[in-house]
């Protein structure tokens, strides 16, 4: 089996991403070939041929030339399956490449099952074993599934490409995430408000807790899509990625998106009324109450330490 | 101008599910069921846009059995003019290409100037209708958007990227635009809008009409996924629980050392 891996880049610095579609070629056995549009100032660590394609020609974002660009390695290398990692960059260019193979595209898969993907469903909750009905695929793996590749090494063999364009998408440049405000990778014990919390007044019993132990508080995607807490605070694929001793997450069912941000907690307790929750897949602890009534009861019995 | 927001009627991502008897998808019954939540945005998006060019007509299509209907009515009832109900009771067990297709299908004479879909559904989250329908129809897509605002043709949007980062995206008319949780604040639907809703045109159309593209994937398998946390679940009165939890705390963290 041979696999094209697409890295990533931005602003020409490679992504970690990269290494996670080298060890789910890894865990096939299958032999690859990469492609990356991105910058020879940042390669991956890979032993074998990398397509690399200058960042500055093939632009940040645009689909209709990194599609072509794609398209030319696929005809040399003719891979049987083309990779990419479930993110913003692959979700949005995997479906537009496998129209133009038309070739099943089988999205976030989390494993491999008597040569089916299995993929989520539901939340995370239900999974899924896919069978492909066309001889050549296009899949994206989900963020973290399969880890990184084990002591990546090598230089890559580069053979530069350019050609493609694309007109019809402008891109103009980045906007990065506002500055200041709570720095949570500092913070040693955080407290995350998700959508449980029902209502915003609610925030100041997370706030309290976070008090309470000495830490911080952070929030779930919803909570700071609901402008219930500011975005700084956010803790996700998205916002923030934290590590801190102890993590409570308080009404935070455990989307795949938040999972990612938080997972690497050393110790990690989850309050949810539903005992069902992926979330309690990482929880050392699954306090299975109604937060509104635990929290309160929780923060004062800390204090009164 | 002529907008499509197409949604879908997925369950409450809080209920119990279970695997049905033919072991390839969830059970359909004892479900709440509502919008695809990205949906909402789409919804939202395109009804704020409607009311800035102070003329438009939204179409609102979804694919399902006749239950699907509920949901149609809540995106009438927040300002789509219009509902084309696709019916098809094996809608759940349609692939992506195969719902794309049909969109596209019944989008393709219709000369929509946008066309609005979440970036994926809840239950599949697969991500790829709205692209592909750009695809089919040979019109430009952006997927995750979570900024939008629309000017004589040209749309100014911002993708969000991981990391809290966003690409700022210019294209022109007609596109489809896959939203992103966040992107705006879809409304409640009030209750003089809900009566309105009723009489608002629902259109059926057979899947049969519309489906002329072949399925690319099968779901071979459902099921729970192996509980490999064993972490400890606590079960109890509240007081009782904060005792457990804090002993727990003292022996196995130095937070409240």
């Amino acid at each position: 089996m041979k696999l094209l891996l697409i890295a990533e880049s931005r602003e020409g610095k490679l992504l970690g991403g990269s290494y996670e579609l080298m060890a789910f070629a890894q865990e096939l056995g299958a032999e690859t070939a990469m492609f990356l549009v991105g910058s020879e100032a940042d390669l991956p660590k890979y032993d074998g041929t990398l397509y690399l394609a200058d960042v500055a020609d093939a632009g940040e974002y645009n689909p209709e030339a990194h599609r072509a660009l794609i398209l030319d390695v696929i005809d040399k290398e003719k891979p049987d399956s083309v990779v990419f990692c479930h993110s913003s960059y692959g979700w949005d260019l995997a479906p537009r490449l496998a129209y133009t193979l038309k070739a099943a595209q089988i999205s976030e898969v989390v494993g491999v099952a008597d040569g089916n993907m299995v993929v989520p469903v539901c939340n995370s909750k239900l999974r899924r074993e896919v069978k492909a009905g066309t001889a050549q695929t296009v899949i994206t793996l989900q963020n973290g599934a399969f880890g990184l590749a084990e002591d990546p090494a090598g230089t890559p063999t580069v053979e530069k490409i350019s050609g493609g364009t694309g007109t019809v998408i402008e891109f103009s440049g980045f906007e990065l995430a506002e500055a200041g405000g709570v720095d949570l990778a500092k913070a040693q014990v955080i407290v995350s408000a998700g959508r449980g919390i029902g209502k915003p007044e609610n925030v100041a019993l997370i706030e309290g807790l976070a008090k309470a132990l000495g830490g911080e508080y952070g929030a779930s995607r919803p909570v700071v899509d609901s402008d219930w807490v500011e975005h700084n605070r956010q803790v996700g694929t998205t916002g923030q990625t934290v590590t801190p001793k102890l993590y409570v997450a308080c009404g935070i069912s455990g989307a795949i998106q938040h999972l990612a941000g938080m997972k690497k907690s050393e110790f990690i307790v989850a309050v949810n009324t539903d005992k069902d929750a992926p979330i309690g897949e990482v929880a050392d602890v699954l306090v299975v109450a109604d937060l509104k009534q635990f929290v309160p009861v929780l923060t004062e019995k800390i204090q009164a330490l | 101008m002529k907008i499509l927001v197409c949604i879908k009627q997925v369950p409450d991502m809080e209920s119990k599910f279970k695997v049905d008897e033919s072991g390839t998808w969830y059970a359909k019954t004892d479900l709440a069921w509502r919008m695809n939540e990205y949906d909402e945005y789409a919804v939202e998006q395109a009804v704020q846009l409607k009311e800035q060019c102070k003329e438009g007509d939204i179409t609102v299509l979804c694919i399902g059995s006749d239950q699907v209907k509920e949901t149609m009515k809540k995106s009438l009832a927040m300002g789509c003019d219009r509902g084309a109900h696709i019916k098809d009771d094996e809608a759940s067990g349609k692939e992506p290409f195969e719902i794309a297709g049909v969109i596209a299908e019944f989008a393709k004479d219709k000369d929509f100037e946008l066309i609005f879909t979440g970036m994926q559904s809840q239950d599949r989250g697969s991500g790829q209708v709205g692209i592909l329908v750009g695809e089919m129809l040979g019109i430009p897509s952006v997927s995750t958007v979570v900024e939008f605002s629309y000017e004589g043709g040209t749309l100014d949007l911002k993708r969000e990227l991981e990391g809290g980062i966003k690409a700022c995206v210019k294209v022109s008319s007609p596109a489809v635009i896959t939203c992103q949780l966040g992107l705006n604040t879809p409304r409640y639907p009030t209750l003089p809008n809900i009566m309105k809703a009723k009489k608002k045109e629902l259109l059926s159309i057979d899947i049969g009409d519309l489906l002329r593209v072949e399925p690319r994937q099968e779901t071979m398998k459902m099921y729970f996924p192996e509980k490999k946390g064993g972490g400890l679940v606590l079960e109890g009165e509240a007081a009782d629980l904060a005792d457990q939890l804090i002993k727990i705390l003292k022996e196995k963290t130095g937070v409240l050392a």
